[in-house]
C-alpha cells in the first residue's frame, strides 16, 4: 500500500489497479529536488512530466531512425514514415476513431481549434451566423472564434455557468438557434476542473444539426475518451498534457466533415499535384498537414500512448478521483480557503483562493517547499471575472501524485496562512 | 519562515501589504493612470497631483500580491515632493537593481525601496515590483491610458 494519506483515508488506492510507486519510478524528473526539497509537481494542467519511455523513444529515434517522411525511397525515410504513421494508428485506437484518416497531427490544441475556425468556420459561417462556446473556456477556445466572427461578421454566443462552475444546460440549449453553425466547448475546464455533460451537449446540438468541437486538452489525460461513443464532430488535444512531448497535438474530425473542408495551410505534403495554374490537394489526413511535421515528437507521443495503455485510462481516472476527494476534503479544513470550482463532476484540479493572500505569493512560498502550483488566471480571464477574483492558485494532479504530496501541500498552505494571516 | 524567503518577504513588505499607505482615491488628481499585470491579474489605479513639475501628492487603489502592493505603497510615499525627473531617475535605478543589471548603481540609492531588491532572485516576480513604477512613468509622460507590464 503505497499511497496512504497520513490518516489512512486512501485505503484501497492501489487495489484499484494503479501502482503509484511504480508509476513514479517511470518519471525521472520526479526524483529531483527543488530548493533542497523533494519536488511536488502539481502543475499538471499546464503540462505533465514525461516517463522515461517517452524520453528514450525520442532519443532512440534520432539516434537510429530519423529522416524526413513521405519523401525518400531510402531506408531511413521509409523507417521514419512507418514510425510516424504507426502513431496515427495508436491515436486512432486511443480515442476510438473510425479511421486513421480522421487523425490530423498539429502542434497542439490551440492549432487544432484554429484549424477548425479557419477552415470549417471560413467555409460554413456567414454574416449574422453564430458560434456557441461556454463561459469556462480557455483563451484558445475563445480567441480563434472571436477572430473568425470579426472577420466574417458573425456572432459569438456564450453559454453561462453557475457559481459551482457548472454549465447551465438549459441556457445552453436555449442558445442553440437556427443560426448556430458550430458549438465549441471544453470537455474539462482547466481553471475549474468542471467536466461538462458533453454527451447531452452533443445530443442537443445534433438535434438541430449543429456540429460540436470538444476541447479535450484537459480531459484526455484524466479519462478514457471514445469519440464514436461521444459522437463529437471534432476533438482537439495536446500531447504535452498527456505525458507526451510538447509541440505535437491532434485534431480528430469526422471524415465527412474533414473531406468537405478546405485546407488550412498550403505547402509540401498536403498536395497531390502542383502546377502554377492549380493544385490538387492530397487526401486525408495529409490535406491538413502542410510541411515537414514534428516527426520525433510524434514518435514520442506514440510512446506516451503505449505507456498509458499499460496502465489503463480507467485506472487513472479512478485513482485520480480518490486523490481529488482527499485533497478537497483536506483543503476544506483550512481556514480562509475558498474553492473556485465545485462542480459535482470534476477532474483532479483544485483551484482556490486564500483570504488576504494573493495567489502569486502562495505560489512563491510553496515553491520554497518544492511544490509547483500555478498562480494566475490560467488563460481563462472571463472565468476569473465571473468569480470576481484577479487570479487563483491551482493545484492540478496527475496519476503520479500521491496523498503524501497532498499532505505536503497542506503543510505548505498552513505556513502561507500563518505568515500572511 | 525560511531565511531565503525572508530575503524576499521582508517585514516592511508585510507591513505595507497589510496597511498600504496612500490607499485612497484622490479627488484633486490631475493624472490618473491604470496599471495592469496580465500575468497575475494585478490592477492598480495611480493618482497624482502634479504642480509645475513637482509631484505634490500620490495615492492608489487596486489589488495585487504582497510585492506589488508594497511596491506601490512605498512608491507613493517616496515620490511625494520629488520632481518628475527625480522620480524617473528613481524608476531607472529601481529597474536596474530589480533586474540585476546594477553595475553602475548602488543599492543605497534606492533608500527605503531597498527592501524590494530581493525580487531580483525571482524573475517571475520582478514585474510585480515594477508595475507601480511603469504606471508612474506613464503618468509622468501624461499618457492618460492604461499600461501593462506585458
Ligand atoms: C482547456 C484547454 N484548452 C486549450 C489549451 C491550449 O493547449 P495548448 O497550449 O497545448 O495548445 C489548454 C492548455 O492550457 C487548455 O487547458
Amino acid at each position: 500500500m503505497s499511497s496512504l494519506g497520513s490518516e489512512g483515508l486512501a485505503v484501497g488506492f492501489s487495489d484499484r489497479g494503479l501502482d503509484v510507486d511504480k508509476v513514479r519510478a517511470d518519471f525521472p524528473i520526479l526524483s529531483r529536488t527543488v530548493r533542497g526539497k523533494p519536488l511536488v509537481y502539481l502543475d499538471n494542467a499546464a503540462t505533465a512530466q514525461k516517463p522515461r519511455s517517452v524520453i528514450d523513444a525520442i532519443s532512440h529515434f534520432y539516434e537510429n531512425d530519423y529522416s524526413n517522411i513521405h519523401r525518400g525511397v531510402h531506408t531511413l525515410s521509409e523507417r521514419s514514415t512507418v514510425l510516424y504513421e504507426e502513431v496515427r494508428e495508436k491515436v486512432q485506437k486511443f480515442i476510438n476513431a473510425r479511421s486513421e484518416k480522421e487523425i490530423i497531427f498539429l502542434r497542439g490544441t490551440t492549432e487544432a481549434i484554429n484549424l477548425v475556425a479557419q477552415s470549417y468556420g471560413g467555409a460554413n459561417v456567414g454574416p449574422g451566423d453564430e458560434i456557441l462556446i461556454s463561459a469556462m473556456e480557455h483563451h484558445s477556445n475563445i480567441v480563434p472564434w472571436q477572430m473568425l466572427c470579426q472577420r466574417i461578421g458573425a456572432v459569438l454566443k456564450v453559454a453561462p455557468i453557475n457559481t459551482d462552475g457548472e454549465l447551465l444546460l438549459d441556457e445552453f440549449a436555449a442558445l442553440l438557434s437556427d443560426k448556430t453553425r458550430l458549438v465549441s466547448i471544453t470537455h474539462m475546464s482547466n481553471a475549474l476542473g468542471s467536466i461538462n455533460p458533453v454527451e447531452e451537449i452533443i445530443g442537443l446540438a445534433h438535434q438541430k444539426g449543429i456540429p460540436v468541437l470538444l476541447d479535450g486538452a484537459q480531459a484526455i489525460p484524466h479519462m478514457a475518451v471514445d469519440v464514436q461513443k461521444l459522437d463529437c464532430d471534432f476533438y482537439a488535444f495536446s500531447g504535452h498534457k498527456l505525458y507526451g512531448p510538447s509541440g505535437i497535438g491532434v485534431l480528430y474530425g469526422k471524415s465527412e466533415l474533414l473531406e468537405a473542408m478546405p485546407p488550412y495551410q498550403g505547402g509540401g505534403d498536403m498536395i497531390r499535384r502542383v502546377t502554377f495554374e492549380e493544385t490538387e490537394y492530397n487526401r486525408l489526413p495529409y490535406k491538413f498537414e502542410a510541411g515537414t511535421p514534428n516527426i520525433a515528437d510524434t514518435v514520442g507521443l506514440g510512446a506516451a500512448l503505449d505507456y498509458l495503455c499499460t496502465i489503463g485510462m480507467d485506472s487513472v481516472a479512478c485513482y485520480e478521483q480518490q486523490l481529488l476527494d482527499y485533497v478537497t476534503q483536506k483543503a476544506m479544513e483550512l481556514d480562509g480557503l475558498r474553492l473556485v470550482g465545485t462542480a459535482a463532476n470534476k477532474g483532479a484540479i483544485l483551484s482556490f483562493v486564500l483570504d488576504k493572500v494573493h495567489p502569486h505569493d502562495i505560489g512563491t512560498v510553496l515553491d520554497h517547499y518544492g511544490i509547483a502550483i500555478r498562480a494566475g488566471h490560467h488563460c481563462a480571464m472571463p472565468v476569473m471575472d465571473f468569480f470576481q477574483v484577479p487570479a487563483t492558485a491551482r493545484a492540478s494532479f496527475a496519476m503520479y501524485n500521491t496523498c503524501e504530496e497532498v499532505d505536503v501541500l497542506m503543510q505548505g498552505l498552513k505556513e502561507v496562512i500563518e505568515v500572511f494571516g | 519562515m525560511m531565511d531565503d524567503l525572508r530575503e524576499l518577504y521582508q517585514e516592511v513588505i508585510f507591513d505595507h501589504n497589510r496597511n498600504p499607505r496612500n490607499f485612497h482615491v484622490m479627488e484633486n488628481a490631475n493624472r490618473t493612470v491604470e496599471g495592469f499585470n496580465p500575468l497575475c491579474g494585478d490592477r492598480l489605479t495611480l493618482y497624482l497631483n502634479v504642480q509645475a513639475d513637482i509631484i505634490e501628492d500620490a495615492s492608489f487603489q487596486g489589488s495585487g500580491c504582497a510585492i506589488s502592493t508594497a511596491s506601490v505603497s512605498l512608491m507613493t510615499e517616496m515620490v511625494k515632493g520629488m520632481t518628475e525627473q527625480e522620480a524617473q531617475n528613481m524608476f531607472k535605478i529601481f529597474q536596474k537593481i530589480t533586474t540585476g543589471k546594477d553595475d553602475d548603481v548602488k543599492l543605497e540609492e534606492l533608500g527605503k525601496l531597498q527592501v524590494l531588491a530581493g525580487v531580483k532572485d525571482y524573475p517571475a516576480r520582478v514585474k510585480c515590483a515594477t508595475l507601480a513604477w511603469h504606471t508612474l512613468d506613464a503618468a509622468i509622460k501624461n499618457e492618460e491610458k492604461s499600461v501593462s507590464t506585458e
